[in-house]
């Protein structure tokens, strides 16, 4: 059953680059260990809102962000140390980003940039994550070797480990399965639907199924504007309140 | 054989070259042979430099030229003043310009925010690499020697050779961090790291390999300068050891140029020695550091 509490709550939330409109006016709320679907066309602005939740957008001088975005309670734009609130929330790129240290650092990195310096808990964590990512079978015997060099199901599956080894409480998937077979994509979805009793989930795809096979609301973006949110269920068997959001998930455009 | 027999003689019309197949497959061997010998002349220069060095100055190479002091007012004797003093100069000016220049680059791309005085230090860079070095010369004479009064010294000298390949070592550092991808920096910034633990955990160690490139190319350039030298440091004759960077020394270089210009009746073998001691010299170096570079390269990957 969804929880009701509110994790994430966003209040009329436009995002532009260099004055070039991206997003604009969207509010919604986002309950604690559910899977909030974001669904819509390339263009659509999703990646930009993913983008704000973690203060990225600090680091991207021509974007500007109106609004307000309440993460437990805290309005975001207030956090001084954004590394502390980075550090709660996980995110997973289109593009698996193995990055070029070994399987093990990938996944100790964060904990070690943390602080955590101890051996015995560095090797907890990799494990704990590495299992809970589906891939620790995949690589135990390596774990030396370069993260970099794995496939590219493997590396986004090491992606999410590491997103996961700071024990986030919200975890943002950017069209994750992009460069994924469908195989590691269904083991990761499943990997995604047991994390939902401990985080929750933001999930952008560009598959409409993948929404409906895992998420438990969905809303859908068009051109920057949030068009409507609704349970999933209810939204695939046609309970929609706008004509282009029955058009998009039956396909007939996008 | 039968089978690509009638393949031959049965060639279907859609195989067969048209008039614009042939001409493009002259082009491209115009091109390639164009470009080849574009590259045959490059390499001309280089070949008959260490011909002609190796065959007239090989012969005055012994252990007796490379470790003894000049004599007979610099017509004869060896050269081992000189040898020690280049390395003196290569050493001091990169202990001054490598930390300098590539903190300069890490500051300049991946913490500058583009704006005009980031685009102008930038340009100030490129320009500082197209000064002549006789001003650099001057330039070393007058803030060096004579305001910072470390008088003509090895100090002076080699800050002077640090100022001027300085942009070398920048432009190498700054390209090298360029090329390590975005999509990692990203992955660390989301994962809560700093700016400075991203640079010090994924950009510097896979920028390491680009940033040695630049220093190997300082080292060549340090070695083989004579004008910044001239005036800062280098001696026209000084037939000791330096025992410090506040001390005076002759280099390869400057002695180079003093025995072909300025000094008669010193045996041609003499001069062609040292200027293939010069290149050993220079090339031995490189040849470490991209020994390194390359044990480097073949350990980061992705």
């Amino acid at each position: 059953m969804v929880g009701e509490d509110v994790k994430l709550s966003v209040r009329d939330l436009s995002i532009s680059y260099d004055g070039q409109p991206a997003l604009s006016g969207v509010s919604l709320d986002v309950h604690e260990h559910e899977i909030f679907g974001i669904i819509g066309p390339a263009g659509s602005g999703k990646t930009s809102f993913l983008r704000t939740l973690n203060r990225m957008e600090m680091l991207q001088n021509n974007m500007t962000v109106e609004g307000s975005i309440v993460f437990d309670g805290h309005d975001i734009s207030k956090i001084k140390n954004v590394f502390a609130l980075r550090r709660r929330i996980g995110v997973v790129f289109p593009l698996p980003v193995g990055l070029p240290l070994s399987i093990y650092d990938n996944v100790a990195l964060a904990p070690r940039l943390s602080g955590i310096k101890k051996k015995a808990a560095l090797d907890e964590i990799v494990e704990r994550c590495l299992r809970r990512a589906a891939l620790w079978d995949e690589v135990k015997d390596r774990l030396t070797a370069l993260g970099s060099m794995l496939s590219g199901g493997q590396q986004q599956r090491l992606t999410i480990a590491r997103a996961l080894s700071q024990d986030p409480e919200l975890l943002l998937l950017d069209e994750f399965s992009i460069a994924v077979d469908p195989v590691t994509t269904m083991r990761i979805e499943d990997v995604l639907k047991e994390l939902k009793e401990e985080v929750t989930i933001i999930l952008v795809t560009n598959l409409v199924q993948q929404a409906r096979r895992l998420a438990d609301r969905t809303a859908f973006f068009l051109s920057g504007e949030l068009i409507e949110i609704g349970d999933t269920e209810a939204l695939f068997n046609g309970e929609v309140k706008d004509q282009r959001t029955s058009d998009y998930l039956e396909g007939r455009f996008g | 054989m039968n089978h690509s027999d009638a393949g031959q003689a049965m060639e279907p019309l859609m195989f067969s070259a048209t008039n614009l197949n042939a001409h493009n497959r002259r082009l491209q061997w115009l091109f390639r042979v164009l470009f080849g010998l574009m590259t045959l002349i490059l390499v001309i220069p280089v070949g008959v430099i260490l011909t002609v060095l190796v065959v007239r100055g090989g012969p005055a190479i012994s252990m007796e030229f490379l470790f003894s002091h000049p004599s007979d007012g610099m017509t004869a004797g060896g050269i081992f003043p000189a040898l020690i003093g280049t390395m003196w100069l290569v050493a001091v000016a990169l202990i001054a310009s490598v930390p300098v220049g590539v903190a300069a680059a890490v500051y300049l791309s991946e913490y500058a925010p583009d704006n005009w005085l980031t685009r102008g230090i930038n340009l100030a860079i490129i320009n500082l690499a197209g000064v002549p070095s006789i001003v650099h010369a001057l330039f070393g004479l007058g803030a060096f020697v004579i305001f910072a009064g470390f008088g003509t010294s090895i100090l002076a000298a080699s800050l002077t050779l640090a100022v001027m390949t300085l942009p070398v070592v920048i432009v190498a550092t700054r390209e090298s961090l360029q090329a390590v991808p975005l999509a990692f920096r990203e992955a660390c910034w989301n994962m809560g790291a700093t700016r400075w633990q991203t640079i010090r955990t994924v950009v510097l160690p896979n920028a390491i390999s680009g940033i040695l490139t630049g220093v190997i190319l300082e080292v060549s350039r340090t070695a083989g300068e004579t004008a910044p030298i001239m005036f800062t440091g280098a001696a026209f004759f000084f037939p000791f050891l330096p025992l410090s960077v506040f001390d005076q020394t002759m280099a390869m270089s400057m002695h180079l140029f003093v025995i072909s210009t300025a000094v008669p009746g010193v045996p041609d073998e003499l001069k062609y020695g040292t200027a293939l001691t010069l290149i050993t010299l220079v090339l031995f170096m490189n040849a470490i550091s991209i020994t390194f570079r390359s044990y480097l390269r073949g350990k980061k990957k992705w």
